[in-house]
């Protein structure tokens, strides 16, 4: 059993508060930093849009997890990302500033978005950010003179003084390093008085807002801070893919980034880097074990949809807390090894809060 | 009558057929909504699955059509209460958000299952009113938009019949408005609420027999739960008239635009409705005031 104890205001301020997590962590970085060279290639590509999806997942779960506000849009926002990052290289513009360009324009829009969340929230705002994604993808396919249509785009090479990111090694390098920068961001924010305010407006608006926190303006930051990172993440991805077409940001996308947030463990940013993982890396798996199936279940279209759904409702029915919450399980377990006891998570009874207007 | 006026009316006319089919996929997200507070996002799913079972009675076992539509009704019924009897009902208590993703997750598995059982190849089945036209006061009209309008008109007629004069009917509305209080006056709630769910799940199969032969058997059925979600909205989230209302104004209102606007306005025009109406109307047209209790 670990107890808190702290003898000065550092030991409160650190990320890592333990020898152990330390060591787990730089352990783990190193791990991934010499992968690409243990690895077969097609694995570090994999890897890659790994990376880009967690990136992803964690703009998700800024909002999702963090502020409470559902989008089922974020694939617009991923969209927006890759289109101008790939419209900017055309124009000239450098690497570097091409990506900052692109998180910021997703930046805007998603202040756009944002401002009727002040409106609508709940069911009215997961509904609205859906039609957003929809119409961004009719946008994209009508709008040929920028995006190229439905005969798709192909992305120029990102070149960062004179250094080609483009390559197999290079890129994995570029995506785990934006992942780190990203990830270290959000970690610090959530601990800032902005964090806070975010878990405040996510957990009561009211008691939030009668304790001075300005409920309007941080929903707003939330999503534009999420439209930013997932911007990024689209950048990226749009280096990933090699050719944009408007049928790779379609709704299946937004799904699959809610799916990621969800199973990973809403509130918690670990909780949506291993969603992510899980998530993207469950195709490259069932297409794995499919010659291992019956031939007449592996021929067919459908089964990675099955699955997704299948772990979904499972994750849904029996861990709401998701893989964060087994993983905070499974870690008290070692941590108190012979006292572990099965209901110390039991969940209490819960009430519906209705939202019927009596 | 002069050319224009009567492409006004033929357009009009389609959109009716068209929006009819809105109109009831709306009504039972509307009711599944009332009942539980769970919008539910498996409903298109449940739609083209029957239409993909209604195929596979009427072309693959050579079924007659009203036996088949009879079956595929039932069956889809007889789903829907177990998924809200079985599954549902598991996650009562938890946060909206939870009952939107178990719907989204049983979306995903009904699709999955569906393009695994019968192909993603688009089909077509004949329908005893496939091809054949009746021209009233010179505007030409395909049958099937008449049996379609007249079908959802009866289905509204009869639901509104049962909900306001049958024990049963008034029990699902005291149920939907308070579920404890109808719980102490001796309702069944829980099988009430299922029964919602079933004749939710019943509608959408009918509409999913009606929508495939005008617009083909395939996956992308779905898709209509979205413009649904359209027609909700417009006519006021939570209110059963405004939803048929609702639906009957979004089709007409798609078949303008595809007539009178740039190309591909009509396929955005429901999803541009619902952001509009949210954001500067959030009543709808015939909406309950919008408020929250702290």
């Amino acid at each position: 059993m670990r107890f808190h104890y702290d003898t000065s205001y550092h030991d409160g301020q650190t990320l890592l508060r333990y020898p152990v997590g330390r060591i787990a962590y730089a352990a783990l970085l190193l791990a991934l930093l010499v992968v690409p060279w243990v690895l077969p290639k097609y694995y570090v590509g994999e890897m890659s849009y790994v990376f880009i999806m967690c990136i992803a997942s964690l703009g998700l779960m800024t909002l999702v997890g963090y502020t409470g506000q559902v989008s089922l849009g974020h694939s617009a926002f991923i969209a927006i990302g890759a289109y101008t990052e790939t419209w900017m290289l055309s124009q000239g513009v450098p690497f570097g500033p091409s990506l900052l360009i692109a998180a910021c324009l997703s930046g805007v829009i998603g202040l756009v978005i944002g401002l009727p969340a002040i409106r609508v929230s709940g069911l009215y705002l997961a509904m609205v950010t859906l039609a957003f994604a929809i119409l961004t993808e009719h946008t994209i396919g009508h709008w040929k003179g920028v995006t190229g249509g439905f005969n798709g785009l192909s992305v120029g090479n990102p070149v960062l003084a004179g250094f080609d990111l483009g390559g197999l090694k290079p890129f994995y390098y570029l995506c785990l390093g934006v992942l780190v920068l990203v990830l270290a961001g959000l970690l610090n924010l959530m601990r800032s008085k902005t964090g806070r305010a975010f878990m405040g407006v996510r957990d009561s608006e009211a008691a939030a807002y009668s304790l001075g926190i300005w409920v309007a303006g941080y929903k707003v930051l939330a999503f534009v801070i999420s439209a930013m990172v997932t911007g990024l993440a689209g950048a990226l991805l749009a280096h990933h893919v090699r050719f944009l077409t408007p049928e790779g940001f379609g709704l299946i996308l937004s799904l699959e980034l809610v799916l990621m947030v969800t199973i990973g463990g809403l509130g918690s940013l670990r909780g949506a880097i291993l969603g992510a993982v899980l998530i993207s890396m469950l195709p490259t798996f069932i297409s794995r074990i499919k010659p291992m199936l019956p031939e007449h279940i592996s021929k067919q279209f459908g089964l990675e949809i099955f699955v997704f759904g299948l772990v979904l409702a499972l994750f849904v029915l029996f861990e709401p807390k998701g893989l964060n919450g087994r993983w905070i399980k499974f870690r008290t377990f070692l941590q108190t090894f012979p006292l572990y006891r099965k209901d110390m998570f039991k969940r209490g009874k819960s009430y519906m809060k209705s939202e019927r207007y009596k | 009558m002069s050319q224009e006026l009567a492409q006004i009316a033929q357009l009009a006319i389609n959109g009716m057929a068209i929006g009819a089919i809105y109109a009831l996929v709306a009504l039972g997200l509307v009711l599944t909504y009332k009942a539980t507070e769970v919008l539910n996002f498996a409903h298109g799913d449940v739609l083209m699955a029957s239409s993909f079972v209604g195929w596979g009675l009427i072309v693959g076992l050579g079924w007659p059509f009203w036996l088949a539509a009879l079956t595929t009704v039932a069956l889809a019924a007889i789903f829907s209460w177990f998924v809200d009897a079985r599954v549902m009902r598991q996650i009562v208590g938890q946060p909206q958000f939870a009952g939107v993703m178990l719907t989204i997750a049983i979306a995903f598995m009904l699709r999955g299952l569906v393009s695994m059982s019968f192909g993603p190849e688009s089909r077509n089945y004949p329908t005893p009113w496939s091809g054949q036209k009746t021209e009233i006061a010179g505007v030409v009209i395909a049958d099937l938009s008449l049996v379609i309008i007249a079908a959802a008109l009866l289905i509204t007629l009869v639901l509104f019949w049962f909900l306001k004069k049958t024990a049963l009917g008034v029990a699902i509305q005291a149920a939907s408005q308070n579920q404890l209080a109808a719980y102490l006056s001796g309702i069944r709630v829980k099988r009430v609420t299922s029964l919602v769910w079933g004749i939710s799940g019943a509608i959408a199969a009918v509409c999913g027999l009606l929508l495939a032969p005008i617009a083909l058997v395939d996956i992308g059925l779905w898709i209509v739960v979205l413009k649904a979600l359209a027609a909700v909205v417009l006519g006021g989230f939570g209110s059963v008239p405004g939803a048929i209302l609702g639906g009957l104004l979004l089709g007409v209102i798609e078949q303008f635009a595809g007539v009178y606007l740039p190309d591909g306005f009509k396929d955005a025009m429901a999803y541009l409705v619902l952001i509009g109406v949210l954001i500067l109307w959030p009543r709808g047209l015939l909406g309950e005031a919008h408020g929250r209790r702290v």
